[in-house]
């Protein structure tokens, strides 16, 4: 496959992906707010703080209001990670690769881009945008089923899957850190009804709260925490998605599992590990937010070194290597 | 919705004849089209926009921001082509093709032709489409012209004629075969009660000419369609083509040329390409031959290329077939290499170049269309009945000041198509674009692109002028009692 194409595919992925994440964000924080009409405007801080972008969000508008949070996370064009921004480099990505995926994914995230294009454009989109943000759910898992089920599951579907594992893993681990620092004001807080909805939201804003109340009688804090980090079948937990894009990436290469022949598999390989190996109480004791802070900035660097093996078009030294044999 | 009060306004319509019955061929369409109400009609047009909308299929606007696409307009009303008229259109398609490969050949080589004074050898040293750099080089099989997009027009008295040759990189098929996908979903009755030729196998065709290329040592070939990349207005086509091949889309910055051979960089390291099917000019296409500013290219593709290493679908250097100019002398190569007369006609062209030409040229600007000959997409033209004296006048100077430029022919009354306006049909005109493939034998694709002026009045047929297209439904050859009798004689052109 194309160094570019397999660029194309993974980011077309990640971005579909980053999109729903933003969705799910937007979604819970409003039916929480529903839910707590007294707790006011500052809550809609966080959901910024999630995506890492609060120093646009602030040169582009003033207050953390609701209408500026979610027009920022949803409709800003100028907003590099907003649904809408997401969904039109997902195109792109999906343009430039017409070719290998099928003309069924094509149509779903070409169809997925100008209706929220248009939403964008309408003025009742801000007024209920929760019917909005449903949609863009639903056609994420559509795009996603879509491929499971029309694209080969060969080497492209694989950086498909590895793309979207990693988005969905980095994602997953923001909204923990994000809950756990910033809407917790006060230490009195913990334990009462008003944390109990809150960790449910959370669980919410990830699709677990269901599936967490199959595993777990009550709703305590480390219990989740353990969920959405360690969880091994729950599909949006962090483990599950290090686990299975380590996977992915040993399909591509061919590589035994357990072992590495390049810097994205050793990386990635060792991630898995001290996943696999991790004890929930062991990572409040040392710190959770020092753990996911440390977590992010790992899965960053697999990226970077997923792009550095398969991604480089200039003079890659694996590429050049394996190319004059072929020849 | 009724044809009653549609009017062919004096021009041959593809459609209905000037007494208002349909065309042989036409019946069941119209009796069809008749039957459905304006309401019905009206919803099936926008389904049929709706539905190529949501296949992506879209152009890019030249001059716009990257980002804008369109499709390309579609009218819903069908133009048929009957099967003897086809027939004709084939043979005359098929010679002219291996006349004009033949002079490729030629010119590149000893060009004889120009010996033997059978046309002015001043008119192909003077084109800038010759590219001196592929002096010498033996394509595989000797073809240079492996996809051909030929425009044909019709005037008034109903001849058709070769409006122009496209021999480069012509482009559109890809409609062709997206409005017979839509036209399908469409109108699914009349599919099913006439006998249309299909198209669908066009990417198969073209796939198995690109094989035959290969180099004859090879195996398994690896095909790539290389493209300019997704801000190229035919980036659609291009993708589109790669995916019903399922060969790679390459652009320029994915080939790499090492060890003497074509690369593409792939995840698992270079791989070799036998054969690219290239949708970048000559220009473009190396660097280190060619434009040095390129970008787009592959720096040493040519030297790999002429050790027949790679092969190149279309042979650069093959537009010299296909400049305005040179067209002209189209019915001589026919005569020269084949032995044979032109079967269809040139539309009769006066070349600015020829002294006596000119002055006739100059005289009659007012009855004359005059194109420049290295501009295409309808750019650079004068419909001297349309334009202005200024413009006239502004033209005259031009001619005068580079007559190599400029060509000039009679202004046809091409032929019309009725197409959907609001609650009736109106007449727009129309040329058609078929698509020919030359590998083991040559392959004439049964169809082509309609292409419509939509602007009431207007000429000018292409998409980057308000143009839009229809689907072409050549007729297969009538069994036996099956659909509308024709009536036998047809009325044909020669």
């Amino acid at each position: 496959m194309l160094s570019r194409v397999a660029q194309s595919i993974y980011w077309m992925s990640r971005y579909v992906e980053r999109a729903e994440n933003v969705a799910r964000f937007v979604d819970v924080n409003h039916h929480l707010l529903l839910d707590l009409p007294s707790v006011g405007g500052e809550q809609w801080q966080p959901l910024v703080l999630t995506t890492g972008d609060r120093a646009l969000f602030m040169e582009r508008y003033g207050g953390f209001t609701r209408d500026n949070v979610i027009r920022f996370l949803a409709f800003d064009a100028g907003n590099p990670n907003s649904i809408l921004s997401c969904l039109y480099a997902a195109r792109e990505n999906a343009r430039s690769i017409r070719e290998t995926i099928s003309s069924e994914m094509w149509e779903q995230v070409n169809q997925f881009y100008f209706s929220v294009n248009t939403m964008a454009a309408q003025a009742g989109s801000m007024e209920a945008p929760y019917q909005f943000f449903s949609e863009v759910k639903r056609a994420s898992h559509l795009f996603d089923g879509i491929a499971m089920t029309t694209l080969s599951h060969g080497e492209a579907w694989y950086f498909y899957l590895l793309g979207r594992l990693l988005e969905r893993a980095d994602k997953t681990s923001r909204i923990l850190d994000v809950k756990y620092f910033l809407l917790l004001p006060s230490a009195a807080d913990v334990g009462s009804s008003f944390d109990d909805i809150q960790w449910a939201a959370v669980l919410r804003s990830t699709s677990g709260f269901e599936m967490y109340r199959k595993r777990h009688a009550e709703l305590s804090p480390d219990r989740i925490v353990d969920f959405l980090l360690l969880e091994r079948q729950f599909p949006r937990s962090v483990q599950y998605c290090v686990v299975n894009a380590d996977e992915s990436l040993h399909a591509i290469t061919g590589t035994p599992l357990g072992a590495f022949q390049n810097p994205a598999e050793r990386k990635l390989g060792q991630v898995r590990a001290e996943l696999g190996y991790a004890q929930i109480g062991e990572i409040i004791a040392n710190g959770l937010h020092e753990f996911l802070d440390r977590l992010q900035r790992d899965l960053n660097l697999a990226g970077d070194s997923i792009a550095l093996t398969f991604f480089a078009t200039e003079g890659s030294p694996q590429g050049a290597g394996e190319g004059s044999a072929a020849a | 919705m009724k044809f009653d009060a549609y009017d062919t306004g004096g021009f041959y319509d593809e459609m209905i004849s000037a007494d208002g019955s349909p065309r042989p061929g036409t019946e069941l369409l119209k009796e069809k089209i008749e039957a459905l109400s304006l309401g019905e009609l009206a919803q099936r047009q926008q389904a049929a926009e709706l539905a190529l909308m949501q296949m992506g299929v879209t152009f890019n606007v030249y001059g716009n921001e990257a980002a804008t696409e369109k499709i390309f307009p579609f009218d819903v009303v069908p133009r048929v082509v009957p099967a003897a008229e086809w027939n004709w259109i084939e043979r005359g398609l098929k010679q002219r093709v291996r006349a004009l490969n033949l002079f490729i050949d030629d010119i590149y080589h000893e060009q004889k032709i120009l010996k033997d004074k059978a046309i002015p050898e001043e008119v192909v040293r003077s084109a800038n489409s010759l590219r001196p750099a592929c002096a010498g080089i033996s394509p595989p099989h000797g073809i240079w012209c492996h996809i051909t997009g030929t425009d044909l027009v019709r005037d008034r008295d109903g001849q058709i004629y070769v409006l122009e040759d496209n021999l480069r990189c012509p482009s559109g098929v890809s409609y062709v075969l997206e409005n017979r996908k839509v036209m399908k979903r469409t109108f699914p009755q009349i599919f099913a009660a006439s006998s249309i030729r299909p198209v669908d196998d066009y990417a198969i065709r073209l796939l198995e000419m690109l094989r035959y290329l290969a180099p004859e040592n090879v195996q398994a070939p690896t095909v790539a369609l290389l493209t300019p990349g997704p801000y190229n207005s035919a980036y659609f086509e291009h993708s589109f083509l790669a995916q019903q091949m399922g060969v790679e889309l390459v652009e320029g910055r994915d080939l790499v040329v090492a060890g003497g051979f074509v690369m593409m960089r792939t995840t698992k390291g270079l791989q070799r390409v036998d054969v690219l099917y290239r949708r970048i000019d000559d220009d473009f296409l190396d660097p280190t031959v060619f434009r040095a500013d390129s970008l787009l290219g592959v720096p040493g593709l040519m030297e790999v290329y002429k050790k027949n290493r790679v092969a190149l679908g279309n042979a650069p250097g093959n537009g010299i077939a296909d400049d305005k100019a040179v067209y002209a002398y189209v019915p001589e190569m026919v005569k020269y290499y084949l032995g044979e007369e032109i079967i269809i006609p040139n539309v009769p062209t006066y070349v600015c170049a020829d002294g006596k030409q000119r002055k006739y040229v100059l005289e009659h600007l007012a009855d004359l269309v005059v194109k420049s000959v290295n501009e295409s997409g309808g750019y650079g033209m004068l419909v001297g009945p349309h334009a202005t004296a200024e413009m006239r006048a502004e033209f005259a100077e031009k001619i005068q000041a580079n007559p190599r430029n400029f060509i000039a022919q009679p202004t046809l009354a091409l032929s019309r198509a009725p197409v959907i306006v609001g609650d009736h049909f109106e007449g727009r005109h129309v040329d058609l674009r078929p698509y020919i493939l030359f590998g083991e034998e040559i392959y004439v694709l049964p169809g082509g692109l309609t292409r419509v002026a939509l602007t009431k009045g207007s000429l000018v047929v292409n998409s980057s002028q308000g143009g839009g297209s229809k689907d072409t439904w050549v007729m297969a050859p009538v069994r036996n009692a099956v659909s509308a009798q024709t009536s036998s004689a047809s009325p044909l052109t020669p």
